[in-house]
C-alpha cells in the first residue's frame, strides 16, 4: 500500500508542478485574478454598502448565498454527529455513583436508585479527577469576559476583522471552557441538550429568514436593499444593518453547533462525565 | 537553466502548497491508523487553503478593510493598495467546510472503535473476515 | 412569483429543513407532512421552471440582485430544467415510499433523518440549478456531509464503508475546488459563462489544461468511474432502505450532470474533445467499467450489492456515451441521467420492500416472491427490463441513440460493451426471476402444500413504486418529444 501511495503522490506531484509554470508570481499586482473582478468590491464597498471591511462586505451580502450554505454545512456537521453518536436514555437501570464532599468516601448505588440533590453528595462517573480549585475558580472568572469578547468580535466585524464566524467560534469556546475545566454536567445545565439542539437551525433560520424577507418584499432573494422599507432607513444603511442580522444569525448557528458536536462527541453519545 | 532558478524562487508558493498537499494524499492512502488518515485529509484541505490565500497577495498592499473607517465614504479608494478579498472570503468558506468534515469523519471513527475496538484498518478487516 | 421559481427550488426545501429539525424536538408527527409539501413545491417550481424555459429560452436569477461576475448567479438552460425535475421528483416519490421503514429502522431519530434527507435534496438542487462554479462546491458539500450522515445510519459495516467514502468523496471535491482556483488564477472570475467567455484566448496555457483535467478527476471520484469506485458498492449497500434509494440515483447522475456542464458550457467542447487528445483514453476507460461492473454483478449472491455495480456499469455508460465527442452519444449520456434515475429509483424501491417484508436481501431470501409481493416484483420486471434495454421501457431508448453515437465515432469497442452488458443482465435478472418464482422447497412429498398467501408490503410503498414503473414505460414512449423539443436545444450547436 505504501508503493501504490508513493506513485500516486509523485506523479500527482509532478503533474501540478507542471501545471504550476504557467502561473503568476507571487504577489504580482498585474495577475488577472487581482485585476479583473476584485477592484470592484474594494472600490465599490463603501458606496454599495457602507461597510469599511471589505471581507465582511463580499462575504455577507455580493456572495450571501455562498454563506448561507456554508451555515447550513455547519449546521449539518453537527447534526451528523448527533444522529451517528447520541444514545438517547438510559433504557435498563443503571449504577450511579456519589461523592460525599466532606470525607471524600465514594458510594455506588446499583438498579436505578439515587441520592436526591443535595449538597453533600456530588454525582460522579468512572472517569472522575479531583478538581483543581484554580483552575476552577480561573476558568469561571474568565468565561463571562471571553463571552463579551465574542460579542464585540461580532457586532465589529464591519469595521475590524471578525464576523459571525469567528465571534461564534469563541463564544461556543466559552461554554466548551466550562464542561472543560469542570465537568459536562454543569455545562449541561448552563445550557441544556434542548436549547442547543432547536438554537442551531434557529440560527441559520435567521440567515435564511432574512432573505426570505427581501423576498417577500419584492426584490430578490438576499437583497438586502428591500429591508428599506421595514426598517426606515436609505438602501445603502440597510444593506448594512441587513448584514448585521445574517452575522448575527451566523454567529448563534456556529456556537450552537460548536457546542453540540463537543458534547456529543466528548461523550460518545452518553453524556455523562465528558473529557 | 539560467532563468529557471528565478522562476522557482518567484513562485515558491505554489511549490510548498503542492508540497504540503503531496503529504496528506500521502498519509491518506498509506497509513494505516484511521485517526493519522483523517489528519492527512486535514492537511491536504489545508494546502489548497494555503494555495487560493497566497494567490491574493499583492506587493505593497495592506489587509482588506478601508483604512478611513466609516466616515470615508466619499473618498476614492484604490483597489492596488488592498489585497484581493475574494480569495479570503471563499477560503472562509473552505474551512468551515474542512472542520464539518473532520467532525463527521471523527464521529464516524467513534462509531467504529466502540464496534471493533481498534482504530487499525487491517484488524479490522481482519475481524470484518472472521464473522 | 414565477420569476422566483429558481430560488424557491432551494429555499423552500432549506427552509422546512430547519422546520422539521425544530418540530423533532417538539411535536414528531409534523415531520412528515412538512418535507412532503416541501418536495411538493420543489417539483411544482421545478416544472414550472422547465415550462419557462421551453417557451422563454434560458432563465437567469441574480441572488443579492448583484449582476454577474460581481454576484452570484442562477443560470437555467434545458439541460438543468430537465434534470431538476428528475431529481424532485425522485425524492418525493422516495420519500413518500420510505415512511414506514425509516419508522421501523430508527422510530426515535427520524425527525434528524428527515432533516439530513431534505437537506440532501436541497444540495442536490443547488447543484443542477447554480452558474456559479464556488457555489456549486458548497452545495457539493452539503451534499456529501448530508449522505455520509444517511449512509452511516445502516447495520454493522456501514460506518466504516462510509469513512471509506469520505475520503474518496473529500478528495474528490477537493480536486474540484483546487480547478476552480486554477480557474480563477488565469481568469480572475467564477461565474461559469464568464470563465468560458475568457477562456478561449488561454486555450495553450498548461494552467488551463490542468485545470480540466484535476476537475475531471475529482468529479470522476464523486462519480464512481472506473478506476475510481471502489467505494461504491460498499457505501450503498451496508446503508439503511431510505438513504440507499434516495442516494443511489441521485448522486451519481448528477456528479454526470456536473461533467457535462464542464464540458459543454464552461470548457466548451471545441476545448475538451479536439485540443487534448482524451476522447479515446476516456471512451475504453468507460468500456472496461461497463465490463467490469457486469462481470462483478454476476458474481455476487446478494441482491443490493449486485445492483449497486450495476450503477458503476450505468456510469460507464453516461460517461463513455458523453466523451465520444458527438451529438448522438452526447444525446445518449443526458437521456441516461433521466433514464438512470428512474431506473434505479425502481429497483431500490424494490429492494426496500423486500427488505421490508422479508429482512433481508440475499439471494435465499428472495425464493417464493412472485407468489408473496406480486405488484412489487411486477414493478422490478418493468425495472429489469429497462435495465437490459427492452422496447417500450425508457433504457432501450437511450442505449439505442448511445450505440448510435458510437457507431458514428467509430468506436466499435463501446458498441461491443454496450451489448455484452445487456446480455449480461438478462443473464442476471432472469437468474433472480427464477430464484423468486418458485416456492422454498418444502418436505411434504405428494402432500399439497397451500400455496403462501399474498403478504405484500403496505400500500404507502406500494403505490408510489408503481408509479415509477408507469412513468418508466411512458417516458420511454415519449422519448421522440424529449429528445426533440428539450435535449437538442441542450447541446450547443458546434456538436456534430
Amino acid at each position: 500500500m505504501k508503493i501504490i501511495g508513493l506513485i500516486i503522490t509523485i506523479i500527482t506531484g509532478a503533474f501540478l508542478v507542471y501545471a504550476a509554470v504557467d502561473f503568476p508570481a507571487w504577489a504580482d499586482p498585474n495577475s488577472p485574478a487581482s485585476t479583473y473582478l476584485s477592484p470592484y468590491f474594494i472600490e465599490n464597498s463603501m458606496k454599495d454598502t457602507s461597510v469599511p471591511n471589505f471581507v465582511t462586505s463580499l462575504l455577507a451580502d455580493y456572495r450571501g448565498f455562498d454563506t448561507m450554505f456554508e451555515t447550513t454545512v455547519i449546521f449539518t456537521a453537527g447534526l451528523v454527529c448527533f444522529i451517528l453518536l447520541r444514545i438517547s436514555g438510559g433504557k435498563e437501570p443503571e449504577t450511579r455513583h456519589y461523592r460525599h464532599v466532606l470525607t471524600g468516601v465514594t458510594v455506588t448505588l446499583k438498579e436505578g436508585r439515587k441520592i436526591p440533590a443535595s449538597e453533600d453528595f456530588e454525582r460522579i462517573d468512572d472517569l472522575w479527577t479531583p478538581p483543581d480549585l484554580i483552575i476552577k475558580t480561573g476558568c469561571r472568572l474568565m468565561i463571562p469576559f471571553i463571552q463579551l469578547f465574542a460579542l464585540y468580535v461580532i457586532a465589529h466585524g464591519h469595521s475590524s476583522p471578525g464576523g459571525g464566524f469567528q465571534g461564534g467560534v469563541i463564544l461556543g469556546a466559552s461554554i466548551i471552557l466550562l464542561a472543560i475545566s469542570h465537568d459536562l454536567r454543569t455545562a449541561l445545565e448552563r445550557m441544556r441538550e434542548k436549547v442547543v439542539a432547536i438554537l442551531c437551525p434557529v440560527g441559520v433560520a435567521i440567515y435564511a429568514g432574512t432573505g426570505t424577507l427581501c423576498l417577500l418584499l419584492g426584490l430578490n432573494f438576499l437583497d438586502y436593499s428591500a429591508l428599506a422599507s421595514v426598517l426606515h432607513v436609505d438602501p445603502i444603511s440597510a444593506r448594512s444593518h441587513g448584514i448585521l442580522m445574517v452575522e448575527i444569525g451566523v454567529g448563534i448557528a456556529v456556537m450552537t453547533t460548536m457546542i453540540w458536536i463537543y458534547n456529543n462527541i466528548s461523550s460518545a453519545g452518553k453524556y455523562n462525565q465528558g473529557l | 537553466m539560467s532563468e529557471l532558478i528565478p522562476t522557482i524562487i518567484a513562485k515558491y508558493n505554489y511549490w510548498i502548497y503542492i508540497t504540503l498537499m503531496m503529504i496528506g494524499l500521502y498519509a491518506m492512502i498509506a497509513k494505516n491508523n484511521l485517526v493519522k488518515k483523517i489528519v492527512g485529509m486535514n492537511i491536504f484541505q489545508t494546502a489548497i487553503i494555503l494555495f487560493y490565500v497566497s494567490i491574493g497577495v499583492k506587493k505593497g498592499a495592506t489587509i482588506p478593510i478601508s483604512t478611513g473607517g466609516h466616515g470615508a465614504a466619499h473618498e476614492v479608494v484604490h483597489a492596488a493598495d488592498y489585497l484581493n478579498p475574494l480569495p479570503h472570503v471563499l477560503m472562509l468558506t473552505a474551512i468551515v467546510v474542512g472542520v464539518a468534515t473532520l467532525g463527521v469523519a471523527l464521529a464516524l471513527a467513534l462509531r467504529i472503535y466502540s464496534r471493533y475496538n481498534t482504530l487499525e484498518e487491517d484488524e479490522i478487516l481482519a475481524k470484518i473476515r472472521k464473522k | 412569483m414565477s420569476q422566483q421559481y429558481p430560488v424557491l427550488i432551494v429555499i423552500v426545501p432549506l427552509l422546512s429543513a430547519f422546520a422539521i429539525s425544530i418540530a423533532g424536538w417538539v411535536n414528531k408527527r409534523l415531520c412528515f407532512p412538512i418535507i412532503v409539501t416541501a418536495l411538493g413545491v420543489a417539483v411544482y417550481a421545478s416544472v414550472g421552471l422547465l415550462l419557462t424555459v421551453l417557451e422563454k429560452g434560458v432563465v437567469i436569477y441574480h441572488l443579492g440582485g448583484w449582476p454577474p461576475p460581481v454576484g452570484i448567479a442562477y443560470y437555467v438552460d434545458h439541460l438543468n430544467g430537465l434534470v431538476l425535475v428528475v431529481v424532485s421528483l425522485v425524492a418525493l416519490l422516495n420519500v413518500i415510499a420510505c415512511k414506514k421503514s425509516i419508522e421501523l429502522e430508527f422510530p426515535d431519530k427520524a425527525a434528524p433523518f428527515y432533516t439530513l434527507y431534505i437537506l440532501m435534496v436541497t444540495g442536490l438542487l443547488g447543484i443542477v440549478v447554480t452558474g456559479d462554479a464556488f457555489n456549486l462546491y458548497v452545495l457539493l458539500e452539503i451534499a456529501a456531509l448530508t449522505g455520509y450522515g444517511l449512509l452511516a445510519m445502516g447495520e454493522e459495516r456501514a460506518p466504516l464503508s462510509t469513512l471509506n467514502y469520505l475520503y474518496m468523496g473529500t478528495i474528490g471535491a477537493c480536486f474540484y475546488l483546487l480547478g476552480v482556483g486554477y480557474l480563477y488564477i488565469v481568469t480572475g472570475s467564477l461565474n461559469m459563462v464568464d470563465i468560458a467567455r475568457l477562456l478561449p484566448p488561454l486555450y495553450q496555457s498548461k494552467a488551463v489544461l490542468a485545470a480540466f483535467i484535476i476537475c475531471m478527476v475529482g468529479v470522476w471520484l464523486k462519480m464512481a468511474f472506473f478506476p475510481l469506485h471502489a467505494w461504491l458498492p460498499n457505501a450503498y449497500t451496508h446503508a439503511p432502505s431510505a438513504a440507499s434509494s434516495l442516494i443511489a440515483p441521485l448522486v451519481t447522475k448528477v456528479m454526470v450532470y456536473v461533467m457535462i456542464r464542464l464540458i459543454l458550457t464552461v470548457f466548451t467542447p471545441e476545448f475538451a474533445f479536439a485540443t487534448l487528445a482524451l476522447n479515446n483514453v476516456v471512451v475504453w476507460l468507460a468500456v472496461i467499467a461497463i465490463v467490469m461492473g457486469a462481470i462483478l454483478a454476476l458474481a455476487e449472491r446478494n441482491l443490493k450489492k449486485m445492483l449497486t455495480f450495476i450503477i458503476v456499469a450505468e456510469v460507464g455508460y453516461m460517461v463513455g456515451g458523453a466523451w465520444l465527442g458527438n451529438r448522438a452519444g452526447m444525446t445518449g449520456a443526458i437521456l441516461h441521467i433521466v433514464n438512470d434515475a428512474l431506473m434505479t429509483l425502481c429497483v431500490f424501491l424494490v429492494v426496500d420492500n423486500i427488505v421490508y417484508k422479508v429482512k433481508g436481501y440475499a439471494f435465499e431470501d428472495l425464493q417464493g416472491l412472485f407468489r408473496k409481493m406480486p405488484f412489487t416484483m411486477g414493478a422490478f420486471v418493468v425495472g429489469a427490463m429497462s435495465i437490459i434495454g427492452v422496447p417500450p421501457t425508457c433504457g432501450f431508448f437511450s442505449k439505442w441513440y448511445l450505440i448510435l453515437g458510437a457507431l458514428q465515432a467509430g468506436h466499435y469497442g463501446f458498441v461491443a460493451a454496450l451489448i455484452f452488458s445487456s446480455l449480461v443482465s438478462v443473464v442476471l435478472f432472469f437468474r433472480i426471476f427464477e430464484i423468486c418464482y418458485y416456492e422454498p422447497f418444502s418436505d411434504h412429498h405428494g402432500h399439497d402444500h397451500p400455496p403462501e398467501p399474498m403478504d405484500e408490503a403496505p400500500l404507502l410503498m406500494v403505490v408510489p413504486l408503481l408509479i415509477v414503473a408507469v412513468i418508466l414505460i411512458l417516458v420511454g414512449l415519449y422519448t421522440g418529444d424529449i429528445v426533440n423539443h428539450v435535449i437538442k436545444f441542450a447541446i450547443p450547436e458546434g456538436l456534430v
